[in-house]
C-alpha cells in the first residue's frame, strides 16, 4: 500500500488532507455567505476581507500583546463580528429596499477600503503564524503521517458548521431566523425584532468568517490578499452548491476541496482552475446549484 | 432631440481639439475605459445584467491583440479585429452559461469564470507570465499609415471609439434594444409575448463582450503592453464603478465615469500610493449609499423637462 494509481501513497493522503483543510475554508465562508443571504438577501463580498481581518487579530495579536492562538480563536470572531454589526447598521440598512445588486456593490467597496487599508500597513508580503504547541508535530497513524494541526483545522471546522446547523434548524431562535428568512414582514408582526435580528445574522456570519481566519493563520501565510483570491473560489462553489441549504453548504464545500487537492495530485496544472469547470458543468446540468431550488 | 444634437456636436469638438491641451496617451486610455464601460452599460443599464467578469473580454482582447502584432507582425485593423474575435467567441462562452441563472447568481458566475481566465494567462506559456507582454508594436494602418506618433494614434482612437459608441446608440434605439429594455423591466412579462429571452440576453452578451475586446486590443496598441491587470478581477470592478459614477443606463454616463476614475486614478497614483484602492472603494460605497443616479443621471434628473413624477 505504499502507492495507489501510481502515486505515493503518502503525498496522495497528503494532498487529501490538504483538500479537506481548503474544502473546511470553503464549507465556513459559504455556509456565513448562505446565512448572511438568506437574510438579508445580500451576497457579502467583503467575506473574504473580514476572513483576513481575523487572520490579522491573531497575527497582531501575538505580536503586541502576546495573545496565544486559543484567546485568539475566541477573541477575533468577537471583535469581527461586531464589526460586522457596525458595517450592517452603518451601511448596509439602508439598501434593503433596493435591488440586491447593490448589495453586492457595496459590500465590493467595503472589502476594497479593508484591503487597501491592510496593504498600506502590512504591504503584500505573508507573515509566518506559529502552529500552538498543543497541535505541533505530526501522529503516525499508521498508513500516513498526520500533521495534527491540519487535522484539527478540519475537526474544528466540521464541528462550528455542525453546530451552526443544530442551531438554525433545531433551536428557537434557529426557527426565529427560518420564519424571518421566508417572509420577514409576518415574523415582524408577530412581535420580533427583525432589525435586530438582522443586524446579529449579519455579525454572526462574519464571525465564522474570521474563525475560519484564525485557523488558516498558522497554515498559509497571512498577508492582507489572502482574503479575495478565496472569495471568488468560494462564489463558485456558492454557485455549484446553491444556497439553499445549510448541509448542502457545508458538504459542497468539503467536497470542492477534496477535489482540488485530489486534481493536484494528478493534474496541478488545473487545481487553481478545477473548481470553475466544475461549476461550469454544474450550470450545464442543473442550472440551480446541486442544493438550490429557483426562487 | 435638439439638445441631444448640441452635446454630440460639443463632444466632438472636444475630441478634436483635446490632444492640443492634454497629453494625449491619457486621453487615449481615457477613450479606451470610456468604450469599455459603455459596453459594460449596455449590459448593466439596459439588458439589467450586472456582469463582474468584464475583465476576461478586456484582458484577453488585449493579450490576443498584443499577441498578433509580436508574433505575426500584422496590420494594427488586423490585430484589433483578431482581438475583437477572440472576446467575442469568449463572451458566447461565458454568456452562455451565465445567463442561466439570474440576478445575483449571474454576477458570481461571471466573476469565477473570468477567474478562470485570469489562471490561464497567469499560467499559459504564450502569455509572459507575471510580466505579460511588452513592447507591443502599433504598426502600421492599412500598412501605409504608422501609428507610433501619439498624435496619429489618437485620431485613430478617436475613431475607434464613436466607431464603438455609434454602434452602442444604434443597437439601444434599434428594436432590438427595446427588447432589451423589455426583459430589465419585466423578463417574465417579456418571455410571456413570445420572445426568445436567453437568446436576446447572449447577443447582447456577446455584443458587449466584443465591444469590451475592442477597447482591450485598442488599449494594448495605445500603451505597447497587456498584463494581468488587463484580465484582474480588480478591472472588473472598476468599470462597474465607472459605470455607476457616471449613471448607470444613461448613453454618456459611462463615458463621464471612465473620465472622473482614469484621470483620478492618474493623479493619485504619485501622491497617495496605496491609498488609491480605499479611495476607489469609498467612491463606490457612496456611490451606491447615495448617489445611485450618478453624475449625468443626476443631472438630467435636474433638467426642468425630467421634473415631475418621472424619478
Amino acid at each position: 500500500m505504499n502507492e495507489i494509481f501510481g502515486i505515493p501513497a503518502q503525498a496522495l493522503l497528503g494532498q487529501l488532507l490538504l483538500g479537506l483543510v481548503n474544502g473546511s475554508f470553503y464549507a465556513i465562508l459559504s455556509l456565513g455567505l448562505a446565512v448572511i443571504f438568506g437574510l438579508l438577501n445580500i451576497v457579502n463580498f467583503a467575506h473574504g476581507a473580514l476572513y483576513m481581518m481575523g487572520a490579522y487579530v491573531a497575527w497582531l495579536g501575538l505580536e503586541l500583546f502576546g495573545l496565544n492562538y486559543w484567546w485568539a480563536l475566541l477573541l477575533a470572531p468577537l471583535i469581527i463580528g461586531l464589526f460586522g454589526v457596525l458595517i450592517e447598521r452603518a451601511l448596509l440598512r439602508w439598501l434593503y429596499k433596493l435591488d440586491h445588486l447593490y448589495g453586492l456593490l457595496l459590500t465590493f467597496g467595503v472589502a476594497l477600503v479593508i484591503e487597501g487599508t491592510y496593504r498600506y500597513f502590512f504591504g503584500v508580503s505573508g507573515q509566518p503564524y506559529p502552529v500552538p504547541d498543543l497541535l505541533a508535530g505530526a501522529t503516525d497513524i499508521g498508513f500516513m503521517v498526520l500533521p495534527n494541526y491540519r487535522a484539527w483545522v478540519v475537526v474544528a471546522s466540521l464541528a462550528v458548521c455542525l453546530a451552526t446547523w443544530l442551531m438554525i434548524e433545531r433551536t428557537r431562535l434557529g426557527a426565529t431566523l427560518r420564519a424571518a428568512t421566508e417572509n420577514p414582514k409576518l415574523v415582524q408582526a408577530f412581535g420580533i425584532n427583525v432589525p435586530l435580528l438582522v443586524t446579529v445574522t449579519y455579525g454572526f456570519g462574519v464571525a465564522l468568517a474570521a474563525f475560519a481566519g484564525v485557523l488558516a493563520a498558522p497554515i498559509i501565510q497571512v498577508n492582507p490578499l489572502m482574503g479575495s483570491n478565496l472569495i471568488i473560489v468560494v462564489f463558485a462553489v456558492v454557485v455549484i452548491g446553491g444556497m439553499g441549504s445549510i448541509l448542502g453548504s457545508i458538504f459542497t464545500g468539503l467536497a470542492l476541496g477534496v477535489i482540488e487537492g485530489l486534481t493536484k495530485v494528478f493534474y496541478p496544472e488545473a487545481s487553481a482552475t478545477v473548481v470553475f469547470v466544475i461549476m461550469a458543468l454544474v450550470l450545464l446540468v442543473r442550472p440551480a446549484g446541486l442544493f438550490g431550488r429557483e426562487k | 432631440m435638439r439638445n441631444v444634437s448640441w452635446v454630440y456636436l460639443i463632444g466632438a469638438v472636444l475630441l478634436l481639439v483635446a490632444p492640443t491641451v492634454f497629453y494625449p496617451v491619457l486621453l487615449m486610455k481615457v477613450l479606451c475605459f470610456a468604450l469599455f464601460a459603455c459596453a459594460f452599460n449596455l449590459l448593466l443599464g439596459y439588458v439589467g445584467l450586472l456582469s463582474f467578469g468584464h475583465a476576461a473580454f478586456l484582458g484577453s482582447a488585449a493579450y490576443t491583440t498584443g499577441l498578433a502584432m509580436t508574433r505575426l507582425s500584422i496590420t494594427p485593423e488586423l490585430g484589433i479585429a483578431l482581438g475583437v474575435v477572440m472576446a467575442a467567441v469568449l463572451g458566447l462562452i461565458v454568456g452562455a452559461l451565465a445567463i442561466r441563472r439570474q440576478g445575483i447568481y449571474f454576477a458570481m458566475i461571471t466573476l469565477a469564470l473570468a477567474q478562470m481566465v485570469y489562471f490561464f494567462c497567469l499560467q499559459a506559456p504564450f502569455t509572459g507570465g507575471e510580466d505579460g507582454l511588452q513592447g507591443v508594436p502599433r504598426g502600421k494602418l492599412l500598412g501605409v499609415l504608422s501609428l507610433e506618433n501619439d498624435l496619429v494614434m489618437y485620431y485613430f482612437v478617436v475613431v475607434v471609439f464613436v466607431l464603438g459608441f455609434w454602434v452602442i446608440q444604434r443597437t439601444i434605439h434599434s428594436p432590438f434594444g427595446q427588447v432589451l429594455q423589455a426583459i430589465r423591466e419585466n423578463e417574465a412579462r417579456a418571455l410571456s409575448l413570445g420572445y426568445h429571452v436567453d437568446r436576446y440576453k447572449l447577443l447582447a452578451f456577446v455584443l458587449s463582450a466584443a465591444l469590451a475586446g475592442l477597447a482591450g486590443a485598442t488599449k494594448t496598441l495605445v500603451l505597447g503592453f497587456a498584463t494581468l491587470t488587463d484580465v484582474h478581477w480588480a478591472t472588473s470592478g472598476e468599470v462597474v464603478l465607472m459605470t455607476l459614477v457616471g449613471g448607470v443606463g444613461t448613453v454618456v454616463g459611462p463615458v463621464i465615469g471612465a473620465l472622473v476614475i482614469v484621470v483620478l486614478q492618474n493623479e493619485l497614483a504619485d501622491k497617495v500610493g496605496p491609498w488609491v484602492t480605499v479611495i476607489m472603494g469609498l467612491i463606490f460605497i457612496a456611490c451606491v449609499l447615495a448617489f445611485r443616479r450618478g453624475i449625468v443621471g443626476e443631472m438630467l434628473a435636474r433638467l426642468p423637462v425630467n421634473k415631475g413624477p418621472r424619478d
